[in-house]
Parts: structure tokens; sequence; C-alpha cells
């Protein structure tokens, strides 16, 4: 069908066109598209690219050296610091969470599947402020536990356990919602056949089931660890804002702000905004990988 | 971090040294790292900011020992919360008296009677509200009156959640109770009159700050008369100005030791020698820099005491009888603010 619409416009073919520019019912006048280009770039610019020198450009107003006292400050080091740990320990949490899950439900079927792909999600859809309020009812002084975390002498909220708990439910779903849809459609034959050739679970998970989804597991790596050194909401609550001692990046950047210390709260801004520079130039070398790997197939 | 261990690490062998030279080993005094954590609200910040490292070497000359204080800052509703939810504060420094009276109520980690236990019902230094208005003020804003104009937008936070955003709400309340010769109802009805021009309430005094310098949102600010002060000395005399009203409200920002935590810590004495020094000389010198009115004006310099303009003022316990009964009457659930603020 789609050959006989295309027939009479084939002479007026033009070497580098596809078949869908040179049909003319298709084709949209020169300004509409310059326009439609011009609109896109005008959006991309205002408000994404501005913004994000704007951000460069305050940081360094008020000199370079001013730039690295706030960066050296031991405020800005423990806050460093901080978000470090709570992503060193949310993203692995994450991965060996993810592949479990996104392996049970890709490759199994079991009563409570959608139950629990919609759990998954649930960190998705709940706001990071009620996420931290929760883990204060539950683990703060007055909540479900407090009264035994007290008598152990423990502390989770106003402390770095709560924080990185926190940062681990709002990462959760980041790996696993990657992997799910991939190991989907890439069906359970391969294991099958792995399997009925002598091959253990382990062993068909290791050299079968991982390789075929590396690139979407890497690039779900890249965005958790992402949201884990960029969330605010979820780990203000459970902070305490304690300067040096239960503030993350972010959480620094506010007070900063709040203290009319503009030039240093953009100086750390810009580490956060180098960090998500340094996310997007390796996601698209690994989507430009793993394109690659698919037109290798 | 970096550059604080190593001399810290200094000078801790230099005075073991010290002790062990002079042979008095047994029973001597060995300097110890103590924590205190100082839970305070919004303004203090940069007071503070000053104030500890004065204590810190105060408290070195005195016993030798080092202490690393540590600063939290928020509205005070908000971070009374965060030390009721667990916050191991061993002193709080807050915007008003009814969030240290619930720490206590809701967790009994310090007596009831906490406020007579230091001098002047706490407060070591007091503070008004006053407004903050543009340049050249274009809305002609003289007094609260001039806040019910259809064409005024007012700046002021949640009084849920901010300390002085209630100082804010009590003196407004108190003008109208004083002009209306105490008519509750048309109290109200002027406070409601007020929180109709407010396009937003934030959860702080220094967001709302941020909000009206830094956005450019409103015609007139409702402020702690430092943190006015602050923001036209700090970012632009030639932006911001200040009007006094015809009255206003004494505020008294009080100041505790939490006593299980103190205890629990042992931070007692360290906890309560920062309360003390805050009555100091150098203190209330420190705090009427940062725009304090000190409690004892006698000890600051005249130059900062003259920056302060004479205004009428009346206190909470005058007016509402005392802090519990105006949280009660106006700021709880179902209270007055919340019969009258309508988003």
């Amino acid at each position: 069908m789609s050959s006989t619409l295309l027939l009479p416009v084939t002479g007026i073919a033009r070497g580098h066109q596809t078949s869908f520019e040179i049909n003319h019912a298709t084709r949209e006048p020169v300004w509409l598209r310059r326009m439609v280009v011009a609109i896109a770039l005008l959006f991309f610019g205002v408000f994404l690219l501005m913004p994000l020198i704007a951000v460069f450009v305050e940081a360094f107003r008020k000199g370079i050296g001013l730039y690295w006292q706030a960066l050296l400050d031991p405020d800005a080091l423990a806050a460093l610091r901080l978000t470090f740990i709570a992503a060193v320990i949310a993203v692995p949490l994450n991965l060996v969470f993810g592949v479990a899950a996104a392996w049970l439900i890709a490759k199994f079927d079991f009563r409570g599947k959608h139950l629990l792909i919609t759990f998954i999600d649930l960190p998705f859809s709940v706001s990071p402020v009620i996420v931290g309020l929760m883990y204060v009812l539950v683990f703060g002084v007055n909540g479900w536990f407090g009264g035994l975390l007290q008598s152990w002498d423990l502390k989770i909220i106003f402390a770095i356990p709560g924080i990185v708990l926190a940062t681990v439910f709002v990462t959760f779903p980041f790996i696993a919602r990657e992997l799910i849809p991939l190991m989907q459609a890439q069906g359970r034959e391969e294991e099958e056949a792995a399997i009925v050739l002598g091959a253990n679970g382990w062993q068909a998970f290791w050299h079968v089931t991982l390789p075929n989804v590396k690139w979407g597991l890497i690039y779900g790596v890249i965005l958790c660890n992402a949201r884990a050194m960029g969330e605010f909401g979820a780990v203000s609550v459970v902070s305490g804002h304690i300067r040096g001692l239960t503030n993350t990046l972010p959480l620094h950047v506010e007070i900063l702000y709040n203290e009319y210390n503009f030039s240093a709260a953009f100086a750390v801004a810009s580490l956060l905004a180098l960090l998500a520079l340094v996310t997007l130039s390796i996601k698209s070398w690994v989507e430009h990988r793993a394109q690659a790997a698919v037109g290798a197939h | 971090m970096f550059p604080k261990k190593p001399s810290q690490l200094f000078k801790a062998s230099l005075l073991t040294l010290a002790v062990a030279a002079s042979g008095a080993v047994s029973g001597a005094v060995s300097a110890k790292d103590i924590r205190l954590l100082n839970v305070s609200y919004d303004p203090t910040r940069e007071f503070y900011q000053e104030f500890n490292p004065l204590f810190q070497r105060y408290w070195h000359e005195r016993t030798g020992d080092d202490v690393d204080i540590r600063q939290s800052h928020g509205g005070a509703g908000k971070q009374a919360r965060s030390v009721i939810d667990g916050l191991e504060a061993d002193v709080v420094t807050l915007a008003l008296a009814y969030d240290i009276s619930a720490i206590s109520e809701h967790t009994g980690k310090l007596p009831a009677d906490w406020q007579s236990r230091l001098p002047n019902n706490s407060s070591p230094y007091n503070s008004t509200i006053v407004f903050l208005v543009r340049k050249g003020n274009p809305k002609a804003i003289h007094d609260w009156d001039d806040l019910i104009k259809p064409e005024v937008e007012v700046i002021t936070p949640n009084p849920k959640t901010s300390g002085g955003a209630r100082w804010n709400y009590l003196a407004a309340y108190g003008y109208a109770l004083e002009t209306h010769q105490g008519d509750e109802e048309k109290a109200r009805e002027f406070v409601s009159a007020i929180y109709r021009q407010v396009p937003v309430l934030d959860s702080g005094a220094r967001g709302a700050t941020n909000s009206f310098v830094q956005r450019g949102l409103g015609d007139v600010l409702l402020a702690w008369e430092n943190e006015a002060f602050l923001a036209v000395n700090e970012l632009g005399p030639d932006q911001f100005e200040i009007v006094v009203p015809s009255v206003s409200i004494l505020a008294e920002p009080p100041v505790t030791l939490v006593d299980k935590v103190a205890d629990a810590n042992d931070t007692r004495a360290v906890a309560e020698a920062y309360l003390a020094y805050l009555y100091s000389p150098q203190a209330q010198r420190l705090a009427a820099k940062h725009y304090y009115r000190p409690v004892l004006p006698a000890l600051a310099d005249p130059r900062d005491i003259a920056r302060f303009p004479t205004l009428k003022t009346f206190t909470v316990d005058q007016l509402f009888g005392s802090w519990q009964q105006a949280q009660q009457v106006h700021f709880n659930d179902g209270g007055v603010f919340d019969q009258i603020y309508a988003p």
C-alpha cells in the first residue's frame, strides 16, 4: 500500500531525503520548519542553558579565590562527604534490589507480580517531603520504634542513617524501572536455551541475562546516582540541618543562600551542576555504546 | 575539618606534654573535645556565627577544653518540632517562649519553669517588628493602617511554622486592639484584612526576607528589626528602607538548656556557661552589632545602640496573657488564624 502511495513522487527524489520528506503531503514549508526549530532552540536556551550558565557566572562573580574557598570550607567538605556516603550506600543497595526485582518480574510468573511492580513505582508517586515525614513518624523519638531505638542508643532521624534511608527510598525505582522493560522485551528464550544446554540458574543469569542488559543497567545506575546526590526534599526533613554534620550538598546550598552568601551558594551549586553535566555525558556515551551494541547484533 | 583537626591535636598533645612535664599527672585536667549543638531560629545565623568562636576562646581559656559548636537554623516552630522528634540539641535559642514550652510539654526534656532560670525571662536580647519597604517608600506605608490599603502587597511568613510570623501577627493584632480600645472583633477584622494582602506565606523569616529582597515580591515586609537592618545594610541601602510603626511588640527570643540531652551528652556545665555567656559584655556588644537590642544596653557600643529607633512597645503578657494563651487562641488548629486565613 505505501509503495503505491509513494510511487508518483519517486521521480523527483533528491539524494539525501527520506521517502517521508519527499512526499508532498508531508513536506512542511521552509518557514514553518525553521520556526519550529527556532522555538525549540529558544526554549532550550532560555529555560535550560541560561540558568545553567547563570550558576557558573554567579559562582565566579567574586573571583576564583572565593570560589575555591567556598568549596574547601570545612562545612562544604563535610556536606560533600555526606553526599558521597549517601550515594555510595544507596546506589549498590538499589543495584542489587533492582536487578533481583527485574529478573524476578521479567523471567518468572507468580501471584502478586503486578502488585510488586506497583510498589516499585511507589517512590516515584510519593512526594519526597512525605517520604521524610514517614521516616520521622516511624523512627523519630515519638515514632513507632522511637523508644526501642532510644533504649539501644541508636540514632536514625537527624543523623546519617536517616539521610541514607531517605536517599535509598527515593532512588529505589531507578534501576529496576530501567531493567524491567528491557528484560521483558528480550524474553526468556535465551535463558531457556542456556538451561536446556545444562547451565544452572546462576550461570544463565551471569552469562546470558546480565550481558544482555549491561547498558540498561549502567544507565540505571547513572540516573540513580544523580538522583541520590541531588535529592533535597526527603533528606531535608530528616536531616536536622546541623552544619558540618548532617548537611548534604543540596542542603548546604540552601543554607548558604539563606545566609546571603550567594557566591558560595552558587559555587557549591556549580559542583552539583558539574556532576549533572558529567552524568549527562556518561549517559549519552552509554546510549551511544548501547546503540552500537544493538547494531552489531 | 581539615584545618581544624591537626591544630586541635597539636594543642591537645602540647597540653598533655605540659601536664606530664609538671608532674601533675594524676587528677590533672586533660583537654576534652566537647560537642555542643545549638538549635536556633532563622535570623540568628550571623550572630551565632560570631558568638560561637568568641565562646570557644573563652571556654578554652577557662578550662583548657575545646568546644565544637554546631548550629542548626530554620523556622522556630519547625526547629522545636525537630527537637521534639529527637534532634539532640544541648541548648535551644528560639524565637519565642511557646516553642520552648512545647518542647518541655511534649518531651519533658526540660522543666516547665525553664523561663525563670536565666535573667530577663531567659532572653539575652530583644527585638521588635518593623516594616521593610522599597526605597523611597513608593506605596507611602507609614503605619499598620497603611498595610490594608488595597494596592499594598504584604510579605510575612507562616505563623504555623515561623516564630517571627507569630510576632508579626501579634504585633498587628495588638496595634488593632490598642486603636480600637480592646475590641477583639475589630482586631480580628484588621488582621484578617492584612492577611488578604499576603500573596505567599514562607515557612521561615529568612525565606520571607528572600521573597521580598531577592525575588522582588510584595511592597512591604513585616520583619524582625534585626532582619530588616541586615537586609538594608547587607543587601542594599539604595534599595530598601525601614519604616518604624507607631507601636509594635516587644519580641523576646528566649534561650535555654535542654537538660536531659545535656546530661546524656555530659555537656551541662559547658552548655550552661554558653547560655550565661550570652549576657556577658562581649556577647551583648555582639548582639547590638547584629541589630539585636541587648537587654544590658550599657554593656554595648553606644553607637550601635543609637541605631535603634525608639518606639512604643507592648509585650505578649500585657495584651494576650501569656504565650501559651496566645498560641492556644490564635495559632493552634482551629484558632483565630485558621479562621481568618483563607489562601
